[in-house]
């Protein structure tokens, strides 16, 4: 009874409500980040430092007059952002932050569930995502934002390919679609798959760039762009659910990540005895760390790097990644198949 | 008893969503429901203890092929008037004489396989799903696996051709 | 096999890239520009018109307005057209520092130049960056003359005031942080991939039809032609100092864009050689106290940081105020370019062009 129903519930209280503050955490991280590689400071007014800065973007977000375009459509312009940002939220239930530990002499998992499919699992409600995007543009009843998110949408469902198929890699390797399962591998094999898999490693990070639209694949939403992106009509409240489900799937991507590449909660060079020390530091906390390395490196990328046209981005996705994703698919197999 | 319930709710959902489909009068509207209409299949799917099949499920149907469907209906922009719903030519009580008699085959088809001996299935061990799915496609149902490959392949050719400008 | 027709797509006034108010039409086919048409005159303030009610003296001001990014170069050149004019000797200290502050002028412009083009592809730390440098050089100015952007800081005959005590150290400091900074941008962009793609190939124009089209400045060197005032027909303290003229190849954005990141450093040599050869002497010719230049007219052109700028003056020998005042502004002429660079290409490439052409509107619109 408690183990199938209050520790889940409790879990995923702790994990939305962490999740929602990192969220809005993470727009000021960005801009601090950003503010930092531009020599000048970012927000430093809203308390010390400008920590509370994302409570007054709350507020100002909140009390913001609620505009719907005229002969938009009502259900379908309320629905797009909530479309968008639930997938992010509820991947979070398959996405392990540790193994099972003990805590008040209770065996609890410091994860949700584990699905047998996990993997999947996590690539099906991103690919329900899209929907947000293109529901947005339609919804607003206005030529520009429709084509604007059909091409943001066209640039999310070419690039989910060439993720998915690095991911097959990593399954290969673990044998498993479990994420639990993925990250014992990476302790058996005593090697993070980063490591095992580079090519796959780096067209993911590429491919979540793009995923996210984030910088240097974010032409669909940059200001300079003509046609203003998919979310030109949304204001208050909506808009900040857009905007905040970016962030959500840029932690949604980190911690796929580094569950996948970086070994999980799994410190470096698992299951070697020498480096036992490193297990001092507790499982969540390596997790967390790693996610974070990702994090900022997406700000990082996106303070540097220019970028891409459209038709480059989508050049990049089909001529380049996909066939490198396969190549790496085929070679894997090989050697899977050769050393077993 | 909880399965029971589970599944008739969920039923319920689908036939409602597929009803939705067919008679709302806006096409994106229809295209939506049809995706929510996906996703219950999922979770009945899902009741059924074949989880594989549900997420793929989702990823296949409501995040590609729905995903087409949105890109073509909202380009094309039908957004008819209410004129045109009525269709002088519409045999509506041969329709239903029709659909009535595909309830009855199908009513028919179920009451025969519920009597015959259901066929020895696979003793499903700690094997997942998807494991076994996946030796029974590349091993017993290879050729259609492949067929089925080389009609996407056309399809792909096809839409290239048809999306060429010059070739 | 399908029926597509043109859709009309208007960018701006208003618009976060379009450096001013420009306006500009698009007729796109899908994705790609088949014309563009410009519509300029949202900042026109009749620059012209009034300097026909302003003596000589007061035009100073006014020019200032126009190109207000590089607004001392304007200063010179319309200063010397009027000494051309008046057949006036402009001392030897004061060409220096002429020099100095033109060449100063054209390392800020570039800045913004660099920082506002990169920001429209995407890179928008080279923005800040750039706008740093240009801060230091607005300081030496504010220095100078007092004023950080419209400065008014020359004379007919010379300049108003000698440069404060010290202010030659600062340059010469200024100098060699530049440098490095240089070294900065070049490293975020040049071998940048996805800014290589983004500029080569864009927006090519062979040098004749450049020239054809009027086109001047870093924009026509691009392009391969070798034109450059300062070495064609010098003025201020060119012919006494050593520089080069960088000039491009193939003609598109990239080229111009290494034109300009070139001329930063030829700019730095030619104000380290000015600054450490600075003579003494006045600061301003024997001018008579009330200006008026005898009936005539001239023109007389400078290389400013965007092009070839140009003043056509007629005087009529009785008045205090000019008779005509023209202006060949180089952003207009280059502006003209813009239709004949669009055509064939996506309409992110446009938003490119408009900065590797490098416009202030206040030029354009006058």
């Amino acid at each position: 009874m408690i183990d199938t129903f209050v520790i889940p519930l409790l879990q995923i209280v702790i994990v939305l409500n962490a999740t929602l503050v990192a969220v809005t955490y993470m727009v000021l991280l960005e801009r601090k980040v950003i503010a930092w590689a531009q020599s000048r400071l970012g927000p430093m007014r809203v308390g010390p430092y400008g920590i509370l800065q994302p409570v007054a973007d709350a507020v100002k977000l909140m009390i913001k007059e609620d505009i719907t375009p005229v002969r938009a459509d009502r259900w379908v312009f309320t629905a797009a952002p909530i479309i968008s940002m639930v997938p992010a939220l509820i991947v979070y239930a398959v996405i392990p932050f540790g193994p099972r530990i003990t805590l008040f002499g209770r065996s609890v998992p410091l994860y949700i569930t584990d699905i047998n499919v996990g993997l999947l699992y996590i690539v099906s409600v991103a690919s329900v995502g899209v929907y947000g995007i293109i529901l947005a543009g339609y919804a607003s009843n206005s030529k520009y934002p429709l084509l604007a998110s059909l091409r943001a949408s066209a640039q999310l469902i070419s690039y989910e390919v060439a993720v998915t198929l690095t991911l097959v890699s990593v399954i290969l390797l673990a044998g498993s679609l479990s994420m639990v399962n993925i990250v014992n591998a990476q302790f058996n094999a005593r090697v993070w798959f980063g490591f095992a898999q580079p090519v796959a490693f780096v067209i993911f990070l590429i491919g979540g760039l793009a995923e996210t639209n984030r910088a240097p694949f974010d032409l669909p939403e940059a200001e300079q762009e003509l046609t203003g992106g998919f979310h030109t009509e949304y204001s208050g409240m909506r808009f900040a659910l857009f905007f905040l489900a970016e962030y959500a799937n840029m932690i949604v991507v980190s911690s796929v990540a580094t569950t996948l590449f970086l070994g999980g909660w799994l410190p470096p060079f698992p299951n070697t005895p020498a480096l036992h020390f490193l297990y001092f530091v507790p499982s969540w906390a390596w997790f967390l760390i790693k996610s974070f390395v990702f994090l900022y490196v997406f700000i990082w990328v996106r303070a540097t790097l220019p970028r891409y046209r459209y038709d480059q981005l989508m050049r990049l996705g089909w001529k380049v990644l996909i066939p490198l994703a396969i190549a790496n698919l085929v070679v894997t197999g090989i050697v899977k198949v050769l050393i077993g | 008893m909880g399965e029971a319930i589970a599944f008739y709710t969920i039923a319920a959902f689908v036939l409602g969503f597929a009803v939705l489909v067919v008679s709302t009068k806006d096409t994106v509207h229809s295209v939506l429901f049809l995706v929510l209409d996906f996703l219950f299949v999922a979770a009945l799917y899902v009741l059924l203890g074949a989880e594989f099949l549900a997420v793929i499920q989702i990823l296949v149907y409501a995040g590609g092929i729905v995903v087409l469907y949105l890109f073509v209906v909202m380009l094309v922009n039908l957004k008819r008037p209410p004129e045109a719903h009525q269709d002088r030519n519409r045999r509506t009580k041969l329709g239903f004489g029709l659909a009535a008699a595909v309830l009855l085959e199908i009513a028919a088809i179920a009451a025969y396989s519920s009597a015959r001996p259901a066929p020895a299935t696979a003793a499903a061990t700690g094997v997942g799903n998807t494991e076994q799915v996946g030796w029974l496609l590349y091993t017993n149902y290879l050729i259609p696996f492949e067929i089925a490959s080389m009609l996407l392949l056309v399809a792909m050719i096809g839409a290239i051709v048809l999306a060429k400008r010059e070739l | 096999m399908f029926d597509t027709n043109e859709l009309v797509i208007n960018m701006g006034p208003q618009h976060p890239s379009t450096h001013g108010v420009l306006r500009v039409v698009l007729r796109l086919d899908g994705e790609t520009v088949v014309d563009a048409e410009v519509v300029i005159g949202y900042l026109h303030r009749g620059i012209e018109k009034l300097s026909e009610n302003r003596n000589w003296t007061q035009i100073i001001l006014l020019t200032d307005r126009m190109d207000y990014v590089a607004a001392a170069t304007s200063n010179v050149g319309y200063c010397e057209t009027v000494e051309k004019l008046m057949q006036l000797e402009v001392p030897r200290r004061a060409r220096y520092v002429r020099t100095i502050l033109c060449e100063l002028q054209r390392i800020a412009s570039h800045c913004l130049w660099v920082g506002t083009h990169a920001m429209d592809i995407g890179a928008m730390t080279v923005f800040l960056y750039a706008f740093r440098e240009r801060e230091l050089i607005l300081d030496l100015f504010e220095e100078f003359c007092g004023a950080r952007l419209t400065y008014n800081s020359m004379r007919i005959g010379g300049l108003p005031l000698d440069i404060p005590p010290g202010w030659d150290k600062k340059v010469l400091e200024f100098c060699k942080i530049m440098d490095g900074k240089v070294d900065e941008y070049e490293t975020l962009l040049t071998h940048n991939r996805i800014w290589l793609e983004r500029t080569r190939g864009v927006g090519v124009i062979s040098g004749a039809e450049a020239a054809g089209l009027g086109m001047c400045g870093p924009a026509l060197r691009g392009s391969g032609v070798p034109r450059d005032v300062r070495k064609d027909e010098p003025y201020a303290a060119y012919d006494e100092m050593d520089f080069d003229v960088p000039v491009g190849v193939n003609g598109d954005t990239y080229d111009r864009y290494l034109v300009r990141m070139e001329e930063f450093r030829q700019s730095l040599r030619i104000i380290r050689q000015a600054t450490e050869g600075l003579p003494e002497g006045p600061i301003v010719g024997k001018v008579p106290r009330l200006i008026k230049p005898p009936a005539g007219e001239t023109y007389h052109a400078i290389e400013s940081p965007k092009g070839e700028l140009g003043y056509f003056i007629v005087s009529d020998g009785k008045s205090t105020n000019p008779y005509r005042f023209r202006v060949r502004p180089p952003s207009f002429c280059n502006l003209q370019a813009l239709p004949r660079l669009a055509r064939g290409h996506l309409v992110a490439d446009v938003v490119a062009l408009i900065g590797s052409i490098d416009i202030v509107l206040g030029e354009v619109d006058r």
